[in-house]
């Protein structure tokens, strides 16, 4: 496929990482900011083809592993009630709540149905107007727009019986506030490339001058990655902090400002509690008033629900880069992508998941 | 999660005032939101996530990536290992 393919060429790789060797003179920690990131950096190796100067720290962007369990427990509530069709993306239906995950549920008759898009569950809602159409609205900046869409449609063509459950968190507020956690040991970040298709590079010129952080702007496939991370590694030995794009083919650095128009004119900021971080102000979206008749979290009757997490889990530390996956007793032994004990296991892109797909847990034991 | 694939617009129309378009993924053809790159044309190629086009992909960024490369490896060739 075009514009992917090119971007995983072995040879070319090597000679990024021969150049990230070449220029390093003094370790580095480094923090890919996405789960994506996580994922394709372990899938490919990317983390052995560096010199030893350079560590990768796995940052907490992934949704689907900070969505906090209190609100796994709400969309099962909400779609345990008779008659409602639920529908969600595929990789929040493993995701155990208090009450067991999603999937458990659909096994036990519930009508939960896995979409591709917001604008699929919208279709479904048309298509069932006697029934209760119920989206699980999670997501980063990335997904906002789709979302923003779907409830636009929904309000613009009266389509009543459609509603979000909305999960919505940002990528900036979350940066900040692990820049400033007590033991941060990020030295320079790759920031979201996905997320800046919507959001432009702006918002992160401030992070770098305040925090004194190079940011570089990356892809997913190998070469993007190796090519953030030699900018990186350039900044940190020169001792510059700036924000650099090195996703330029899709990114912009005023992103899509009438995505970004659409967004404005169906959420509004609000605090999120970020799973194995905690509350973190102003870093999440509801929706705005005026789509108080599309939001579940005003439709359903909610109760508060008691959560609690394993004491054995340490992913809230994974999630801030103070600790790996082989750092935690429970990784691959009593925690596992088939039982997550916790937040970077929920998902392929967590940072425990991403290990034991390829198998590190091995590794991990070997070395034990 | 934030998945976004680069795939080449096959067809575009208006779905209840809303642009959308047929775009193909290596043969696999979905329907997508277009409405926010509003300057895609039939054969450009579209960043898509969750079926929604978040940006059109800029042909020659794409290039200059691979003229950096090129100019890492002339760097590479000039540099004398070390004894």
């Amino acid at each position: 496929m075009k514009y992917i393919d090119e971007y995983r060429d072995g040879p070319a790789a090597r000679s990024v990482a021969d150049a990230i060797a070449r220029t390093v003179r003094r370790p580095w920690s480094l923090m890919e900011v996405c789960g994506g990131q996580t994922h394709s950096i372990v899938k490919y190796g990317i983390d052995r083809l560096l010199p030893p100067e350079v560590d990768l720290l796995h940052g907490p962007g992934c949704p689907v592993c900070v969505t906090p369990l209190e609100m796994i427990d709400r969309a099962h509530a909400v779609a345990a009630r008779p008659g409602v069709l639920f529908c969600s993306f595929g990789d929040m239906l493993r995701v155990p709540g208090s009450r067991g995950d999603l999937l458990s549920l659909k096994a036990k008759g519930s009508d939960i149905r896995i979409v591709y898009s917001p604008l699929d569950a919208l279709r479904l809602a048309v298509q069932n107007p006697e029934r209760p159409v119920v989206f699980f609205a999670i997501g980063f900046e990335t997904t906002t727009p789709a979302n923003a869409m779907a409830a636009w449609q929904a309000r613009r063509q009266g389509i009543r019986n459609f509603s979000l459950l909305v999960s919505q968190v940002l990528v900036p507020p979350m940066i900040s506030a692990l820049l400033q956690s007590p033991g941060n040991r990020v030295q320079a970040l790759l920031g979201p490339g996905h997320v800046c298709t919507v959001m432009g590079t702006r918002e992160y010129e401030p992070i770098a001058a305040r925090y004194k952080v190079p940011v570089v702007i990356t892809g997913f496939e190998p070469l993007d990655l190796l090519q953030g991370i030699l900018l990186a590694v350039r900044q940190l030995e020169e001792g510059r902090a700036e924000v650099e794009n090195a996703y330029a083919r899709v990114v912009g650095a005023d992103g899509n400002a009438s995505a970004r128009a659409l967004v404005e004119d169906v959420f509004e900021v609000c605090d999120r509690k970020w799973r194995g971080i905690g509350i973190i102000p102003k870093s999440g979206l509801r929706l705005r008033h005026e789509y108080r008749g599309h939001d579940a979290e005003k439709l359903y009757d909610l109760e508060e629900l008691e959560t609690r997490e394993s004491p054995l889990c340490i992913s809230g530390q994974i999630l801030k880069g103070l600790k790996k996956p082989k750092d935690c007793p429970a990784f691959g032994t009593a925690c596992t992508p088939d039982s997550p004990l916790g937040a970077t296991m929920v998902s392929s892109e967590g940072a425990c998941a991403a290990y034991h797909a390829y198998g590190r847990h091995l590794e991990a034991k070997e070395v034990r | 999660m934030c998945l976004a694939v680069p795939g080449r617009v096959a067809e575009t129309y208006r779905e209840n005032g809303v642009l959308m378009g047929k775009v193909e993924f290596s043969g696999v053809a979905r329907r997508v939101c277009l409405e926010h790159v509003p300057d895609a044309r039939v054969d450009d190629y579209v960043l898509v996530h969750v079926g929604f086009a978040l940006s059109k992909i800029d042909a020659e960024e794409a290039r200059k990536v691979f003229e950096f490369l090129g100019e890492l490896r002339q760097l590479g060739e000039l540099e004398i290992p070390s004894p």
